[in-house]
């Protein structure tokens, strides 16, 4: 009642007010011709406000629509035609580029490919591990444990980075991936730990209580009940592992200094030194072969991708 | 525990109950030292134990090849001395205060905009996210230096309109900018959180608003922006230590020079070329751990300053 004396103090809600009532009653409203031209002012502002969010996203995607075109373009035509459309269509840079260096790029790309599946099959192991005792065990110091681990988090990798290339170094590790994957499986991305608490805090407590019931241990729990129920935070550990160990630099840069051990991202930035700014063609080529799993895994996974920020906040 | 223990627990006495749930979190107990076996190797080996050790190295003079010889808090002067490293402050402290807000202001308008219940907005979502995927990795750096090379992209559509442009990445006064374009590019991931963070405003606030007679504005100002206040704070403490240790952008834009003329020299860029270019890991140590206390000190502050404008529902 007294929303209905308001409404009608206010004649502009009021009108809304009725249409939902009426609506609410189980009639849709009549459409006055006032309604009707707010509607179309409505269109009309929604179709503009889609033409420029298409124009924004068109500039923001430009550099690499230009990047993907200059690949396919003659060397010589890259910098006379701004334009997306090559006049012809030319594979010799990714030919020139694929061999540009000591190796050919399968060589990185493989390399790449290794340090990403031991990372993410370590990310998986460890981090659910530690997850399953943070979310479900009882056990002395747990919140204390659980606040370093949130710290480790924000720790710059620049403070533990010359002692790890020490004690990799006396470990004969320098150039080979060791230094790369190992810590993964012993659970240093503390992000995904803090993701899939998060996710395991969300299954009913019921069902592992049901399943001790029935005799199951914390081991067995852990691999038949938390693991199913979490693949989705699974995915999303995955496809962000997959995504940031790919891009990478700064570790594989310090840990990986042989050329035939180069990953993609070493081997790209010793390309772009080695032949400074003359080859842009096949340098183009093979950014573009780089940035193709990424796009993929971005094309495939966007839901987790999303989700997993969403609860997170991470990148 | 079996089921026949349950009606029984009720008539024990209290201390043997006592005993009883220690000897109940001592099982959990054996089960957390399981689980957390690797975690826990991995942070007194990956990483409490180096940061140990980065301490103490940052007290000594160490090249790798012969051991490390203490000298005090040399480093850390010589550091406040150099004006290499004075420069790589101001230039990294110039990024992250000039490109952070500009981000976070972007990704903000722009999830006010698609929040607007568009159809679309999945397609708009994902178009916009992609650069943050990609913005942190060399290709993108290599594009970016193409871009704003001399005969670059930038310069092709000025050149439409008869401006001639310049090489922005090799002029010492344009090439950090380049750099601030690259960072706000990539504002698709803070705008997913704040899409997710206005899902969570309760419409009902907008609709009562309304009731009451509140415009768009009013309602904005006093309803948007308190509740989505915390996941500002969020993005922007997130933001700020992020791009606080930007590397790999400034690395291949220069060419691992932090050139021209020092301009793009970000912290962690000058770090590297010290520890590993120059073999001084002792100075390296040192900034290691100013960074670790700056980033410490701009979260400190942050956290402070958060109970003046952040706003929180309880």
């Amino acid at each position: 009642m007294t929303e209905l004396t308001t409404a009608t103090r206010l004649p502009d809600d009021g009108t809304r007010l009725r249409a939902r009532l009426a609506q609410a009653a189980g009639g849709l409203p009549e459409p006055s011709a006032r309604q009707r031209r707010a509607r179309r002012r409505a269109a009309v502002t929604g179709l503009f406000r889609h033409i420029l969010l298409i124009a924004f996203g068109l500039i923001m995607l430009y550099p690499l629509l230009w990047m993907l075109a200059s690949s396919l373009k003659p060397s010589e035509l890259i910098f006379r035609e701004p334009g997306l459309i090559p006049t012809e269509i030319d594979l010799s840079n990714y030919t020139d580029g694929w061999n540009a260096l000591v190796n050919p790029f399968s060589t990185y790309l493989l390399n790449s490919a290794l340090v990403v599946l031991g990372s993410v099959i370590g990310n998986l192991v460890a981090c659910s591990m530690a997850a399953y005792a943070f979310a479900r065990l009882e056990f002395r110091g747990r919140n204390l444990w659980f606040a370093i681990m949130l710290m480790s988090i924000m720790l710059p990798i620049h403070v533990v980075i010359v002692p790890q290339y020490v004690l990799f170094s006396e470990l004969q590790w320098i150039n080979t991936f060791l230094p790369l994957i190992v810590p993964k499986f012993l659970a240093t991305d503390a992000f995904f730990i803090f993701l899939m608490v998060q996710f395991f805090r969300g299954i009913p407590k019921e069902l592992d209580e049901a399943a001790r019931l029935d005799g199951c241990g914390h081991v067995a729990i852990y691999l038949r009940i938390m693991l199913p129920l979490a693949l989705p935070a699974l995915a999303t550990t995955a496809i962000f592992t997959f995504i940031w160990t790919w891009n990478d630099f700064f570790s594989q840069l310090i840990f990986l200094t042989r050329p035939d051990m180069y990953t993609v991202p070493v081997a790209l930035a010793a390309f772009r030194d080695s032949t400074g700014e003359t080859s842009w063609g096949s340098l183009f080529a093979m950014s573009i072969v780089s940035l193709i799993p990424v796009f993929l895994v971005f094309l495939f996974g966007q839901k987790y991708l999303v989700k997993g920020i969403a609860t997170t906040g991470i990148k | 525990m079996s089921t026949t223990d349950i009606p029984r627990r009720a008539g024990v006495p209290a201390r043997r109950e006592r005993r009883r749930s220690r000897a109940v979190s001592r099982g959990d107990g054996r089960a957390a030292a399981l689980f957390l076996a690797p975690w826990f190797a991995g942070l007194i080996l990956i990483t409490a134990g180096p940061m140990v050790a980065s301490l103490y190295l940052s007290f000594t003079d160490y090249d790798l090849l012969t051991p490390p010889e203490w000298i005090g808090p040399e480093n850390y002067t010589r550091m406040f001395a150099d004006p290499r490293f004075l420069n790589a402050l101001q230039v990294t402290f110039t990024y992250v205060l000039v490109s952070v807000p500009i981000q976070l202001a972007l990704s903000l308008a722009l999830a006010l905009v698609l929040d607007k219940g568009l159809r679309a907005l999945p397609f708009y979502r994902s178009v916009y996210y992609l650069p943050s995927l990609l913005g942190g990795s060399v290709a993108v750096a290599i594009l970016w230096r193409q871009v704003f090379g001399a005969d670059g992209l930038l310069n092709q559509f000025l050149a439409v309109f008869g401006i001639e442009g310049q090489g922005w990445v090799s002029h010492p006064d344009y090439a950090l900018g380049t750099l601030v374009v690259l960072n706000v590019w990539t504002f698709g991931s803070p705008m997913v959180i704040f899409l997710a963070g206005l899902r969570q405003i309760p419409q009902m606030y907008y609709e009562a608003a309304s009731i009451d007679g509140a415009g768009r504005v009013r309602k904005f100002v006093t309803i948007t922006i308190p509740l989505l206040s915390p996941i500002v704070f969020f993005n922007l403490v997130l933001q700020i230590i992020g791009s606080f240790q930007s590397f790999t952008q400034a690395y291949v834009v220069s060419g691992g020079t932090g050139g021209p003329a020092d301009s793009t020299m970000f912290y962690t860029l000058y770090l590297y070329l010290k520890g590993f270019g120059s073999l001084d890991m002792g100075y390296a140590s040192a900034m290691a751990w100013f960074l670790l206390l700056i980033i410490g000190g701009m979260t400190a502050v942050n956290f402070l300053a958060s109970k003046y404008w952040v706003f929180y529902d309880d």
